[in-house]
C-alpha cells in the first residue's frame, strides 16, 4: 500500500532545533532528531521531558518558539494527511455522547469532507478497523462504557482508518490491560511492516527492546537517537533520566 | 373560559408570543446543545448578557432601533467581551471561568448603566423588559382571528420579531447542519480535529458567534437575563435522557418547544383559571418549565452519569 522507500528517502519526521516555552520556562530547549521511515521509534524520557510537547509541537497543535519539523521531506501542515495522530486517551471527554464507531468514522474525514455524509462503504471499512483490533462486538457500544483498554483500542482504529504512512502515538500503552497491549504492539508492527513509520511517546523502560526498532531519549533536548540495540543503554538512558534509574538496561 | 381561548382574543394575543418565544427556544437550543459538550455553558451566560449593552450602545450610536443595528451592536459587544475574556485570562492568568465572570457582569452593568443614565430607556428599550424581556406586548394587532392567518393585509401587521427570529433560527440551523461533523469531531477532539485539517479555532469562533446571534434573537423575547436558560436548560435535559448526539439535540428541540408553549400558556391561563389576578412573566414561566423539565430527568433521566473526576 506504501511505496517502496527509495535510498534517498527523506526521514519519516526530521525536527531541527525545535523549541517550545510555557511562560519563561521551555519545555523543548532546541530538539533536532530525524526519524526514521518504516520504523517504530519509542520517544523515551523522565516526566517533563516534553515528550508529548514534542509530538504536539511538531504537528504544530501548540505554538512554538523557533525550528521547524518536516514530515516525508515537507512541512507538516502540508503532509498530515499522511500523517494519524492518537493523543493521549485521558485528552478527550470520554462521557461524549458517541459510539465507539462514530469516532472510528472520523479517522474518514479527509475522504468524506465537509458535505458528503456517511455512507455503507464508509461503515464497512470503519468496522473493518475495529476487527482489527477485536472491537467489532462494541461497535455500538457507547465511548463512556468502554474500559480503558478498549477506549485505547477505538482510538487506534481511528488512527487505523486514516490509512496513514506516519503515526504519531501519545502514550498508547498507558493505563490499558495486558490484552490491548498485546494487540495494539501486533497492530503496529502490522503497519510497520507494510512500510509504514511509527513513532510513540512510550514510558515503559522494560518493553522497550520488545516493541521498538529504534529510540529516542529526550530530557528537553535530544539526548540520543538511534537503533535501540546500540542506543538503548545504560549510560545513555541515566543521562536521560539523571541516573535515576539504571539498574535493568544492560551496560 | 374556553370560549375565550379559541375565541377572538387567542390568535391576536396568545399567538404571537407562542410563536416568538417557541422560535426563540429553537434558536438557542441548537448551539445550547455544544455549549454544554464543551463545558462552556457559561459562555453562553456571558453572550445573553452582553447583548444588552451591545444594543444600548448601538442605539446611542445610530438613534435607530432596527433590528440590524441592535443585531450589529450586539455582536460587536460579543466580540468585544470574547476578547475581553482571552485578554484577562492572559494578563492576570486566571482561568476562563474567572474571566467570563468579571467579563459578563461588568460589560452587563455598564448596559444597565448606561441604559438608565441614556435616553433610551424612555423611547425604545426599558430596563425591566431588557433584563425579563417583552413577550406579552409582543402583540397582533391586525388579526381578527384564525383567518387573519391566510389575509396577506393582516399578516404584514405581524410583529416583525416573527420574521426576524425564523430567518436567525433558519441561519443557525443551516450553519450547525453545514458544520455537523467538523464541530463534532473538533468538540470531541480538539487536537486530532486540527491534524485532520478541520479548522478548530474557527468553529470555536463560529459557535460563539452563532451563540451570540441566537442570544440576540431571544432578546427580544425573553430578555438578557433568562437567555440562559433557552441556551442550557433543554440541551442539558437531553443529555440526562441519551447518549446518542443526534437523539440529543433533537430532544433539545423538543424540550425548548414544549417549555416556550407550556411557559406561554400557564403564565397567561393558570392564575386567572385558579382565582389569581392578573398573569405572571411569560419569559418567566418558560425558564420555570424548561428548569422543572431538567430536574425530573436529574432524578428520572436513563443517562445520568456520576462524574468520575
Amino acid at each position: 500500500m506504501v511505496d517502496p522507500i527509495p535510498l534517498t528517502a527523506e526521514p519519516a519526521l526530521a525536527i531541527r532545533d525545535l523549541r517550545v516555552s510555557y511562560g519563561a520556562n521551555p519545555v523543548l530547549d532546541g530538539v533536532t532528531a530525524s526519524l526514521a521511515r518504516g520504523a517504530m521509534t519509542a520517544i523515551i524520557g523522565p516526566n517533563g521531558a516534553g515528550k508529548s510537547t514534542l509530538l504536539k509541537a511538531a504537528l504544530g497543535l501548540i505554538p512554538t518558539t523557533g525550528g521547524t519539523a518536516l514530515a516525508f521531506g515537507k512541512p507538516v501542515a502540508q503532509a498530515l494527511p499522511r500523517i494519524a495522530y492518537v493523543p493521549q486517551r485521558a485528552a478527550v471527554d470520554w462521557d461524549f455522547p458517541a459510539r465507539a464507531l462514530d469516532v472510528v468514522l472520523m479517522g474518514m474525514y479527509r475522504r468524506t469532507g465537509l458535505l458528503s455524509r456517511i455512507g455503507k462503504a464508509e461503515t464497512a471499512a470503519a468496522m473493518d478497523c475495529l476487527s482489527r483490533l477485536g472491537m467489532a462486538d462494541f461497535a455500538t457500544r457507547q465511548i463512556g462504557a468502554l474500559s480503558g483498554g478498549q477506549q485505547q483500542r477505538v482510538f487506534l482504529a481511528r488512527a487505523l482508518a486514516q490509512g496513514a504512512e506516519l503515526y504519531l502515538l501519545d502514550e498508547p500503552f498507558a493505563g490499558v490491560d495486558a490484552a490491548t497491549e498485546a494487540a495494539i504492539v501486533t497492530l503496529l508492527k502490522a503497519l510497520r511492516d507494510e512500510g509504514r513509520s511509527i513513532i510513540a511517546v512510550h514510558h515503559d523502560l522494560s518493553t522497550v527492546s520488545a516493541y521498538f526498532d529504534r529510540v529516542l531519549l529526550l530530557n528537553r533536548r535530544t539526548i540520543a537517537e538511534g537503533p535501540v540495540a546500540s542506543t538503548f543503554r545504560q549510560e545513555a538512558v541515566a543521562r536521560t533520566y539523571g541516573n535515576q534509574i539504571a539498574t535493568a538496561i544492560p551496560a | 373560559m374556553l370560549a375565550d381561548f379559541w375565541g377572538a382574543e387567542f390568535v391576536p394575543l396568545t399567538l404571537p408570543p407562542l410563536v416568538i418565544a417557541t422560535l426563540a427556544a429553537l434558536t438557542c437550543a441548537l448551539p445550547g446543545n455544544f455549549l454544554i459538550l464543551r463545558r462552556q455553558a457559561m459562555l453562553g451566560d456571558a453572550m445573553s448578557h452582553v447583548v444588552l449593552p451591545g444594543i444600548v450602545a448601538a442605539y446611542l450610536l445610530t438613534g435607530s432601533a432596527a433590528t440590524p443595528v441592535m443585531l450589529a451592536g450586539a455582536m460587536a459587544a460579543a466580540a468585544l467581551s470574547a476578547l475581553m475574556i482571552e485578554g484577562i485570562r492572559r494578563l492576570a492568568g486566571t482561568d476562563a471561568g474567572v474571566a467570563m465572570g468579571i467579563t459578563f457582569t461588568t460589560l452587563f452593568a455598564a448596559g444597565v448603566l448606561l441604559l438608565e443614565q441614556s435616553g433610551a430607556s424612555s423611547v425604545h428599550l426599558d430596563v425591566e423588559h431588557a433584563l425579563y424581556g417583552n413577550l406579552e406586548g409582543l402583540i397582533w394587532f391586525d388579526a381578527t382571528g384564525w383567518a387573519s392567518l391566510l389575509d396577506p393585509v393582516a399578516l404584514a401587521g405581524l410583529p416583525p420579531e416573527v420574521a426576524g427570529l425564523a430567518l436567525v433560527l433558519t441561519i443557525v440551523a443551516g450553519a450547525m447542519w453545514l458544520v455537523w461533523r467538523p464541530l463534532v469531531m473538533s468538540t470531541f477532539d480538539e487536537g486530532f480535529a486540527r491534524t485532520v485539517g478541520i479548522p478548530v479555532t474557527l468553529l470555536s469562533a463560529g459557535l460563539v458567534g452563532l451563540t451570540a446571534l441566537a442570544a440576540v434573537a431571544a432578546f427580544s423575547a425573553v430578555g438578557s437575563i433568562l437567555t440562559i436558560a433557552m441556551l442550557i436548560c433543554p440541551p442539558a435535559t437531553a443529555r440526562l435522557m441519551t447518549d446518542n448526539l443526534p437523539a440529543q439535540v433533537r430532544l433539545s428541540l423538543i424540550f425548548a418547544v414544549a417549555s416556550a408553549i407550556l411557559g406561554t400558556l400557564i403564565a397567561g391561563y393558570l392564575p386567572p383559571l385558579i382565582g389569581l389576578p392578573g398573569t405572571v412573566s411569560a419569559s418567566g414561566m418558560i425558564a420555570v418549565v424548561s428548569g422543572s423539565f431538567l430536574a425530573l430527568a436529574a432524578v428520572l433521566g436513563p443517562h445520568r452519569r456520576p462524574r468520575s473526576a
